[in-house]
């Protein structure tokens, strides 16, 4: 166990160095590639604390994200810049609230009806920005000036000046990472692992599972707010697409992708997700094909059902199993 | 409200209503005993609309036949596509995680919908109404109905009948009504489980199929048509209990007459209807209407 944390510790930290350099090799194009794969990884590892670690599969996670999108959209005068302080605990608040509403309800059912009512209340959601005059229809919102970070007359950061941004979407999925680990190992995570394996026993134990439920749901839902807050910021505008059921579906998959019930699974399904259809897309490399990507890209995923049950996380576990028992065949 | 404009938006939503529940029915089967979640079902529904365009003249030209002949040509290949998709691609499935199968699904919808724009193509299509059911009936002064639209609804009437004699009549409807409520006792009981789930699988695919080619006159053919349908009929089956045909029945008439009319009273909210309609109920029952266990 103790050599397993440690190991986690140092690839992070490999990763995170490599991910903080990409930007003095990386190109223009290449760059934004890996802020937008960061942005996903954050909205995956919130999805993962609910499907991997609690058991809860929602169904309706983009909700959160485009709520958080839309408070930075709505909030940000047409003419200057508002203020981090303001934008981004409001952005986290609103979807924080939504999710308290949601989950309050949406918990009292389980299984496939749990997928379905968070499905339904982000539809509702979507339909609010998409329909109403809030939302401005599905054109969206633009938004023109990204955050401003100072303090009194100090300018901290400033978000538009070179690769600033890359670095303060790089140092959010540090953050994530390290408080969902945190909250993991935690007393309140170990109950969330209890209640995934078996929400009787743990009821029986003594412990209230719903508030934990509850509490695990607004934390991913905040946490997938400050995705929808970067994601806002990165591409200058927001529609009702980020709310819609596709973007639900879609991060869904990348965590499954990757392996559900470990955090390294679902930043590893985010980025192998934009990877394999950037991939897929590249005309230099399939031509004309490249026009069906969703093809290749859907075989390779049935060839990851196929030969990897556990996910790419499981790959190297796979393989080590194989490995070891052709050692022993080999003895015997 | 005019009553010929009600009698007219009622026939509608009785239409729109049948067509969901032969795509619910079959999603609810394949839930409740296959215990998959199945996101290409849409999928299914998009084929079956567009090999009823892509057949239809090559039935008449090579088996002289009409539209009726087509439909059975469409559903026949839908049943060939469904025993072989089960057998391929979901076998093996059942003893791993749920979540690995939706992610097979997941993938299929990419695979089907690539297909269709290789060998159909990206334009919208068009699917000539025959031409024996292209009149329409006077309907008081000023309006007029489809004579096709009534067909439509007539063959989801005939096709849910049907549907409810199996399941209620006959010892494989039986065997799925078994299966539904507890599927190791079954298995313990004797009944070969793979060959029930190859059965419900394809018979699921075919009402999806059968539904996209007689709504395609309707509607006609578009990409991304399956997942419009989708969705909706994920919330039919869960508003009606998952694994009860009479529960998706039911909820389909309730989603097309709350969408029908909610279109025609608050255009401003048609969208978000549905959805307050099913959280509403999901919070009333957690289990939907009709819980078939």
């Amino acid at each position: 166990m103790r050599s397993s944390t440690s190991f986690s510790v140092l690839a992070g930290l490999v990763l995170l160095a490599a991910l903080a350099l990409f930007p003095l090799i990386g190109s223009r194009f290449g760059i934004d590639l890996v802020t937008k794969m960061m942005i996903l990884a954050i909205f995956a590892l919130s999805l993962e604390l609910l499907v991997g670690q609690t058991g809860l599969v929602s169904f309706g996670h983009a909700a959160f994200l485009g709520i958080a999108a839309y408070t930075v959209a709505l909030m940000t005068p047409e003419s200057e810049p508002a203020s981090i302080w303001v934008v981004l605990p409001a952005a986290l608040l609103f979807s924080g609230g939504y999710a308290f509403f949601v989950g309050a309800l949406s918990l009292r059912t389980r299984g496939i009806y749990f997928i379905m009512v968070t499905l339904a209340f982000a539809q509702m959601a979507y339909y609010v920005f998409h329909d109403t005059a809030l939302g401005r229809g599905s054109d969206g919102i633009y938004l023109y000036f990204r955050p401003d970070v100072s303090i009194g007359d100090w300018r901290l950061i400033d978000l538009d000046a070179g690769n600033t941004f890359y670095w303060f979407v790089l140092a959010s999925l540090a953050f994530v990472f390290v408080l969902l680990s945190l909250i993991v190992r935690s007393r309140f995570g170990r109950a969330l692992a209890g209640i995934r394996v078996n929400e009787q026993r743990m009821r029986a134990a003594g412990f209230a599972t719903y508030p934990y439920k509850l509490a695990a749901f607004v934390v991913a839902a905040m946490l997938a707010g400050l995705a929808g807050f970067l994601s806002a910021l990165k591409d200058g505008f927001v529609n009702p697409e980020l709310l819609s059921w596709h973007e639900s579906g879609a991060v869904l998959i990348m965590i499954i992708l990757g392996g559900i019930g470990s955090l390294w699974g679902a930043l590893l399904g985010a980025f192998a997700f934009v990877l394999l259809q950037e991939f897929f897309q590249s005309d230099p490399i399939f031509g004309e094909f490249a026009r069906h990507w969703q093809l290749t890209l859907g075989l390779s995923i049935i060839a990851c059902v196929a030969l990897m049950p556990q996910g790419l996380i499981g790959l190297g576990r796979q393989l080590g199993r194989r490995v070891s028992l052709r050692r022993r065949l080999r003895h015997a | 409200m005019d009553p010929v404009v009600f009698l007219v938006q009622c026939l509608n939503a009785i239409q729109y209503g049948l067509l969901l529940f032969l795509v619910a029915s079959g999603l609810t089967l394949i839930f409740g005993i296959m215990g998959v979640i199945n996101l290409a079902h849409g999928s299914f529904y998009m084929i079956g609309a567009y090999m009823a365009f892509a057949l239809g003249p090559w039935v008449e030209q090579v088996l002289g036949g009409g539209f009726l002949v087509t439909l059975v040509v469409v559903v026949l290949l839908a049943v060939l596509l469904g025993y072989v998709l089960e057998w391929v691609f979901f076998s093996y499935l059942y003893e791993r995680e749920h979540l690995q199968q939706v992610l097979m699904t997941y993938a299929l919808i990419l695979v089907f919908e690539e297909l269709r724009s290789l060998l159909v193509g990206d334009d919208v299509h068009g699917v000539p109404v025959p031409a024996w059911l292209s009149g329409t009936i006077p309907l008081g002064e000023l309006m007029t109905y489809p004579v096709y639209r009534l067909l439509v609804s007539g063959v989801c009437v005939l096709v849910a009948l049907g549907l409810f004699w199996v399941i209620t009549r006959t010892r494989l409807g039986m065997t799925i009504r078994a299966g539904a409520s507890n599927r190791e006792m079954v298995q313990a009981m004797g009944v070969d489980i793979q060959f029930l789930y190859r059965v419900v699988f394809a018979a699921g695919v075919a009402l999806a199929a059968l539904a996209g080619a007689i709504a395609a006159p309707v509607s006609s053919v578009y990409p991304g048509m399956g997942n419009q349908v989708l969705i909706i009929c994920f919330v039919v089956v869960v508003i009606g209990g998952i694994g009860s045909i009479r529960g998706a029945l039911l909820a389909a008439m309730l989603v097309g007459f709350v969408e029908t009319f909610g279109t025609v009273f608050f255009p401003q909210a048609a969208g978000l209807l549905v959805y307050v309609l099913m959280a509403a109920i999901l919070l009333w029952r957690p289990e939907g209407l009709f819980r078939s266990a």
